[in-house]
């Protein structure tokens, strides 16, 4: 076991953040808010060049050939600059999804795209009805002339907006719920049939809603193996979860370090509100749970490469919950601690709020990992 | 002791409720019910109905149009208005400045505003926060100099909810800056909104709504006559309407709706395969936040008798405890609704709607307004005195520590 940095660790986290110092600043992210596509397309080419949409990719692929700590790193820093940028959608989960399952062929042509900056991806595996159920799966791919015909719906597709392509799951066999049966398909996003409705989510980030219908793929489409793909989706959410939490915990950092500031700079009564000793013990409070949300980023990242799936599975519930229940209340007690301020759009705060809050509710709430862990006690 | 409801106030409740039924628009019950916060418009229609019922001024004596009910009737009454769900009666109006001006107002005073309050003819604001001056008020800084008939003032005031909507704002002030006690310098004065130098800037919060304001008064003109009180004296006004009967503080009816909510829409979503409604930690969740909310009732009951056997003269410190539990239930309901709705609580389809005119929502309707109403609520344990300012109080007051 060891948690210093390598130097490569080091320079890639030193030239990262200090790209997001100059060119991260909230005035900047609110211009970025303001207009489609909802991010800066400039900062994807730098990104690009810095190797960071190269990073979890082998080399051969023009990828950086680094490893889910790497990833952590990245995000942890995205996270205190709540970048908007479609890198969870593209790298982490199309990518992942692209690595554990794409031939030779699929791998070639996407990945090296990704990795220059040039492909952006999105998976689109969620249903309206399904709320956090992995296998229910309603959209249904049926063989046709050699080929596939997609039909039905995908929602809160992350990214799914401004994707070129798009990572489907649908139905190839069983009925809903069934964990067999389900496959992955590369959709290209303007592809006749393929309806999108793009909206901000809460934090301001980008997703929509999708439809396919009578939407033909040819036989290359299919990514994976057929009926097959729902252990790929469980590992795709894994990752998922491991990268948003690293990044939930970067926020946080950035969190505890305004309410610190102002604990130190706002005063009433005659000094500084810091000095009440309840709110010295509420900061207190948010360190430890910063500190536990660190630990459990640090877990889910360490188990992603496990290869017992029923080990990796517990830790990555334990990982969410833990980051999960310390987004919440480091959040919450930072609002609370600067009063009005807290309440306003136009203050940073409120921001990383709400970025904790749609991260609660991403790949399964706190309630449903701690259910999935409930039912693995022995 | 009885902690039950005689039959009188059992009927008085059922009164109440059918009335409700019957009178409050449907346009509007169908929108609070999906979680929208009542429009300008809706509030005002609300209030009226209300007051031509004799309700409205629900806590004033008979003599100026109350309906002279008991306190718990009062607390009844608000209940039932609150878990309806229908537009809360205009608090500004109808729990602040009516009863500051009955107690402290002149006749005149009491003449010209008192009826319009009930009606929602004039909307009042409260301009009490500075940008300085949240948790220790007596710190504010807006200076009125007296200049012949009138008050020049000229300050900012911050955190002004609905001033945007607002004919008047009641306002602290400082009139003797040189007052030995910074208490002992401050007045309560009337400020008609339309006076030239008056500016109100908006500020957007964190739900993406326009609810609060900055208020800046420049060379703001105002005639003596809109005093109330003594001069020097407002900060006893102030804390007069701020300790004022605290029957609503809790805001009981909101949460309780909300966990009937969670319970509805915990009907239509599934967790594991099945409804959520019958996952056995949810219900676990639900069962929590129920006896919370039963044991804020009678919590509620006891501080609002206590408060009527003293003659409506102390207000009871126990009203913080109202104050904590209160908003700590309507944080933690609106918690639960919004994890109900998961997902589809996290896009902000109003926005998108908003943008694109007439399109139907890309998402149900029951979703829209989960985490707005969790966002927004974040701030009911900063307003009204601070969580933490209600446990200094209680340790003052009541653990003499
Ligand atoms: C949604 C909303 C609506 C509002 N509407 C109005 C309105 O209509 N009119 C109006 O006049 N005002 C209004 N306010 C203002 C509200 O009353 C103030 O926000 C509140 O008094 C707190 O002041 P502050 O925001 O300056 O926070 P501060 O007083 O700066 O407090 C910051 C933090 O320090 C803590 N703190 C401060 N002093 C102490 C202490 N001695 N011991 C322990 N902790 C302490 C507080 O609890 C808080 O956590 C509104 C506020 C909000 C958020």
């Amino acid at each position: 076991m060891d948690f210093d940095l390598t130097e490569d660790q080091r320079l890639l986290t030193d030239s990262v953040a200090r790209l997001l110092g100059d060119r991260y600043s909230f005035e900047q992210r609110k211009q970025l808010l303001a207009a489609p596509p909802g991010y800066s397309e400039p900062l994807w080419a730098q990104y690009a060049e810095l190797g960071l949409l190269g990073l979890p990719f082998a080399e051969d692929f023009g990828g950086f050939g680094g490893g889910p700590v790497d990833v952590m790193l990245l995000m942890q820093s995205f996270g205190r600059h709540l970048v908007l940028e479609p890198y969870l959608a593209t790298v982490v989960l199309a990518g992942t999804a692209l690595r554990l399952a794409g031939n030779e062929a699929q791998q070639g042509e996407l990945i090296p795209a990704i990795a220059a900056g040039e492909l952006r991806l999105a998976f689109a595996h969620s249903e309206r009805q399904a709320r956090y159920d992995l296998t229910d799966v309603l959209t249904t791919a049926k063989a046709e002339g050699g080929g596939w015909v997609l039909e039905g719906a995908k929602s809160v597709v992350l990214h799914g907006d401004s994707a070129d392509k798009l990572l489907v799951s649908a139905r190839t066999a069983g009925g809903r719920d069934d964990a067999e049966g389900i496959s992955l398909f590369i959709v290209d996003a303007e592809a006749a049939g393929v309806a999108r409705r793009g909206y901000a989510l809460r934090d301001g980030s980008r997703a929509a809603e999708l439809s396919f219908s009578a939407v033909r793929l040819p036989a290359e489409a299919l990514l994976g193996e057929r009926d097959q793909a729902f252990p790929i989706i469980e590992q795709v959410v894994q990752a998922g979860i491991a990268a948003s939490a690293a990044e939930v915990v970067g926020g946080m950092e950035a969190l505890q370090a305004m309410t610190l500031d102002y604990l130190k700079t706002r005063q009433q009564f005659g000094r500084p509100i810091g000095e009440n000793q309840a709110l010295q013990h509420r900061a207190a409070e948010m360190l430890v749970n910063l500190e536990q949300a660190r630990s459990m980023a640090m877990l889910a990242t360490m188990v992603l490469e496990e290869p017992d799936a029923a080990d990796r599975a517990r830790s990555i519930s334990l990982a969410k919950v833990g980051v999960g229940q310390a987004a919440r209340f480091v959040s919450q007690t930072a609002i609370q601690l600067h009063g009005g301020i807290g309440m306003t759009d136009e203050y940073a705060a409120g921001h990383f709020f709400r970025r904790a809050m749609v991260f609660e509710h991403m790949f399964g709430d706190t309630a449903y990992h701690l259910d999935r862990l409930a039912e693995g006690i022995e | 002791m009885d902690l039950r409801f005689t039959p009188e106030e059992i009927a008085f409740r059922e009164e109440v409720r059918s009335f409700i039924r019957d009178n409050l628009p449907a346009g509007t019950r169908e929108r609070m019910r999906l979680g929208h916060k009542p429009s300008k418009p809706e509030t005002i229609a609300w209030q009226r109905i209300l007051n031509a019922k004799g309700w409205a001024a629900f806590n004033w004596p008979r003599e100026y149009g109350g309906p002279g009910w008991s306190a718990i009737q009062r607390m009844i009454f608000l209940e039932e208005n609150l878990s309806a769900p229908a537009p809360e009666l205009l608090s500004f109006n109808i729990t602040m400045i009516g009863p500051v001006l009955i107690q402290f107002g002149t006749e005149e005073q009491k003449r010209r505003f008192l009826p319009r309050a009930a009606n929602l003819d004039d909307w009042w604001c409260q301009g009490f926060s500075e940008p300085g001056a949240g948790s220790d008020l007596a710190s504010l800084r807006t200076a009125a100099k007296r200049e012949g008939d009138h008050y020049v003032v000229n300050g900012q005031k911050i955190w002004t909810s609905t001033a945007h909507h607002a004919d008047w704002c009641f306002c602290l002030v400082r009139t003797n800056p040189q007052a030995a006690k910074r208490q002992e310098g401050i007045s309560f004065l009337l400020i008609d909104m339309k006076t030239p130098g008056v500016e109100v800037r908006p500020i957007i919060s964190i739900d993406g709504s326009h609810h609060l304001n900055e208020v800046f008064f420049t060379d703001v003109r105002v005639p003596v006559e809109n005093l109330v009180g003594e001069e020097n004296k407002g900060w006893n006004v102030a804390k007069y309407l701020l300790g004022n009967e605290r029957t609503g503080i809790a805001r009981l009816g909101i949460s309780k709706a909300a966990i009937r909510r969670a319970k509805e829409v915990a009907r239509e979503v599934r967790m594991n395969g099945r409804p959520l409604i019958e996952d056995k930690a949810f219900r676990i969740r639900v069962a929590q936040l129920e006896m919370d909310a039963k044991a804020l009732e009678i919590m509620q009951l006891r501080v609002v008798s206590a408060f009527a056997k003293s003659g409506g003269k102390k207000p009871d410190p126990l009203s913080s405890v109202l104050k904590i539990k209160g908003t700590e239930l309507l944080q933690n309901s609106s918690e639960l609704v919004m994890d109900v709705g998961g997902p589809l609580a996290m896009p902000a389809w109003q926005q998108e709607l908003e943008a694109m005119s007439n399109e139907p929502s890309p998402g149900p309707d029951w979703a829209a307004q989960m985490a707005p109403a969790y966002l927004m609520l974040r701030a009911a344990s900063i307003y009204g005195g601070t969580n933490e300012i209600q446990k200094n109080i209680l340790n003052k007051a009541v653990l003499g520590l």
